[in-house]
């Protein structure tokens, strides 16, 4: 059996180890932000743009922080609600993390913070287009990720729940039909990952990879339960190249029946 | 000249996208910027004139998840 070490996942020609992927927001520190991050063992973390006001340095600070961990980034456009915000900020980001990565999000509301899938498919042709490595932000959907495809996308990010909400998988159905329609694309869970259990169990389902962030962060100790992830994906992964057994209704003994005292010979 | 930074009203001297960066002291930042909604490489920040209530927008990396 393959060691879930060994075992690697490619997307866009990239070569990865680490089947954790970590966003970087809600920490209380960045100290925290940095110990977590390299307790997770990830080699991805997800970044945004956001305002500041001149002379504060604080994305400065924190573009210097992450530099120091020497992980890749794949930017985002959280919190875009139409096409073009979402493809302009892509290309602002483009240009400060100097990357054609980019992790697309187009929100439909804030309440669910549910990908609008029809602008996501738009913005993602648009940017496919322009030269980008597209991450989409989905939902199981398997219309719609396939639509994604035609645009350009090499893998596809559907949601276990809404963000930042710790549900875990809501549609595990969904989730496994994915798999299986799209058995040679990278597939990865982002959002809604609530505990280690959650992970394990959409590893399990044959996931290539988890994107959470307020789980981690917004844990007692981030720290901790960062580690607690890296070895539930790990746990995860290995059981899906282990081959499960398949459940059953009625009990089966697992001690031999035969040779047991106080029957007749 | 009257326009908005970061979607606050801001009275300026500066001209172009680079100097208006220089003149809220943004000269040594990694920024991104965008012009009424579109984005404004760094090479055309010099040769983009500014016009009465542009909208500007000057982003910086941030946590992201």
């Amino acid at each position: 059996m393959q060691d879930a070490r060994e075992d690697s996942w490619q997307v866009y020609g990239t070569t990865l180890s680490s089947r954790l992927l970590v966003g970087t927001a809600q920490y209380p520190s960045p100290k925290i932000l940095s110990d977590a991050i390299r307790a997770s063992e990830a080699e991805i973390v997800t970044v945004s743009l956001r305002r500041e006001s001149g002379g504060s340095g604080a994305g400065q600070t924190f573009w210097s922080l992450i530099r120091e961990l020497g992980v890749r980034v794949l930017p985002n456009t959280a919190g875009c609600h139409t096409v073009k915000e979402a493809v302009t900020t892509a290309e602002m980001a483009r240009e400060v993390f100097d990357t054609p990565w980019v992790k697309l999000e187009v929100i439909s509301d804030d309440d669910t913070l549910a990908p609008d899938v029809i602008g996501l498919v738009e913005a993602a042709r648009i940017l496919s287009r322009d030269g980008f490595q597209v991450f989409p932000y989905t939902t199981e959907d398997l219309g719609i990720a396939g639509k994604l495809i035609e645009a350009g996308c090499e893998i596809l990010m559907p949601w276990g729940a809404p963000i930042g909400s710790g549900r875990g998988l809501n549609n595990p159905y969904g989730l496994r039909a994915m798999r299986a329609h799209f058995a040679d694309v990278p597939l990865v869970v982002d959002a809604g990952i609530g505990t280690p259990s959650h992970a394990a169990a959409a590893m399990e389902l044959g996931y290539d990879a988890i994107l959470l962030n307020t789980a981690i962060a917004k844990a007692g100790d981030p720290v901790v339960m960062a580690r607690a992830f890296a070895r539930s994906v790990e746990a995860g992964r290995l059981a899906r190249l282990a081959d499960p057994m398949e459940p059953r209704d009625m009990a089966a003994p697992s001690t031999p029946v035969i040779g047991r005292a106080f029957t007749a010979a | 000249m009257q326009i908005s930074v970061n979607g606050k009203p801001c009275e300026v001297r500066a001209e172009t996208l680079a100097a208006l960066l220089t003149e809220l002291e943004y000269e040594d930042a990694v920024v991104a910027t965008a012009r009424n909604r579109d984005f404004v490489r760094r090479r055309d920040r010099a040769e983009t004139t500014l016009a009465e209530g542009d909208e500007i927008e000057i982003l910086t990396p941030r946590q992201g998840g």
